[in-house]
């Protein structure tokens, strides 16, 4: 189990990374909308129709999807499901466990297919897991910023103003 | 564990209502979405049973505002309180910041919660987390009903680290932004311990 401590800090470099894959999995699946979120719920990046979407709802279900089938399979002796696919009538949804900690969404409809989706998702996946490596040796290093290390309880205090 | 980004600017961070079953999580988050300026607050969404059970959780996001520069943002989520939903429950800690401990103050309802303080505790281990540390905020609900235990009695069975504690009536709303202020406060101080 992942420990709970710290916290996960991304920085724009990464962030423009993980759009750029996003952003490439979107044309090449011909996909509607692809989101990638952290398994707590928070949504990291987005590309395509993502105001057709309520997406921090969205994100928020398909990480607790996610929780609810990898309990599941911890009840049979799994692992993980890795990967979930939705079918609806208009619209199907695949989600996929990325390293074990970010999930990443596809939307699409009939204009891709769930092969397709799977085989670009697939590519992606290996390009999301470097860049999240990346972050790992970075937060061993520096953490960054200093914005989170310098809050004072009287800036914590404006927010109740 | 909080979220921080720096693209966007936002710090994300993760608040669970914990307690006995018919406690008055739900009510809490009812009531701060009623109330909450509808800009600052997202959808609620209650994954509940026909009966208005919560089945898995329910789930109400906030914004509140910027810290130096940065929007925070706070996921609520509560847990079914409900003894048998105890593998859901867990699942539901995970990458918790805060707790709010919500307990139903009628004295018929005192080994309800603390069985559920202490499935609580139990929980937070197995996730990985300090049950002494963790940013924690005892509510005890119901205060408006007959036939309820005194503060101090509640204090005394339920309050073990003597963490920041609330009387409340979620369904009038007493109690409850006071209780929802405190835990973003021990939530953001926390995140800032843990950065060094």
């Amino acid at each position: 189990m992942t420990p709970p401590k710290g916290h996960f800090i991304l920085h724009e470099k990464e962030f423009e990374a993980f759009q750029a894959v996003l952003q490439k999995l979107l044309a090449d699946s011909y996909a509607k909308v692809v989101f990638l979120i952290d398994k707590n719920g928070s949504m990291l990046s987005a590309a395509g129709a993502t105001s057709d979407f309520d997406t921090t709802s969205l994100a928020s279900l398909a990480a607790g999807n996610i929780a609810a089938t990898g309990g599941l399979a911890s009840l049979i002796g799994e692992k993980e499901f890795s990967i979930l696919f939705h079918e609806g009538e208009r619209d199907n949804m695949h989600i996929s466990v990325i390293d074990n900690r970010l999930i990443l969404v596809v939307i699409f409809d009939k204009r891709s297919s769930v092969g397709l989706v799977r085989l670009r998702v697939r590519r992606a996946d290996e390009e999301l897991s470097k860049i999240l490596h990346a972050v790992d040796e970075r937060k061993s290093g520096e953490e960054g910023g200093g914005v989170i290390e310098e809050l004072t309880e009287a800036d914590i205090e404006t927010l109740f103003k | 564990m909080s979220f921080v980004n720096y693209s966007s600017r936002e710090i994300n961070c993760k608040i669970v209502y914990y307690g006995p079953g018919l406690c008055g999580k739900t009510t809490n988050l009812q009531y701060i979405h009623k109330r909450m300026d509808p800009d600052s607050r997202g959808k609620m969404i209650s994954l509940a049973t026909e009966t208005e059970r919560t089945l898995f959780f329910d789930f109400l996001p906030l914004s509140m505002g910027e810290v130096r520069g940065f929007k925070t943002r706070f996921h609520l989520y509560t847990v079914p309180g409900q003894v048998f939903y105890d593998a859901s429950r867990r699942l539901i800690l995970r990458g918790v910041d805060g707790v709010v401990f919500c307990a139903d103050s009628q004295l018929t309802r005192m080994d309800a919660n603390m069985e559920s303080l202490e499935n609580l505790r139990i929980n937070l281990r197995e996730q990985g987390y300090d049950p002494e540390r963790i940013p924690l905020v005892m509510q005890y609900n119901k205060r408006d009903v007959n036939g309820v235990a005194s503060v101090s009695e509640l204090h005394a069975l339920l309050n073990y680290r003597n963490v920041p504690e609330f009387e409340s009536s979620a369904l009038t709303g007493t109690g409850v932004f006071e209780t929802l202020k405190s835990i973003i406060k021990l939530v953001l101080i926390d995140l800032k311990k843990g950065g060094k």
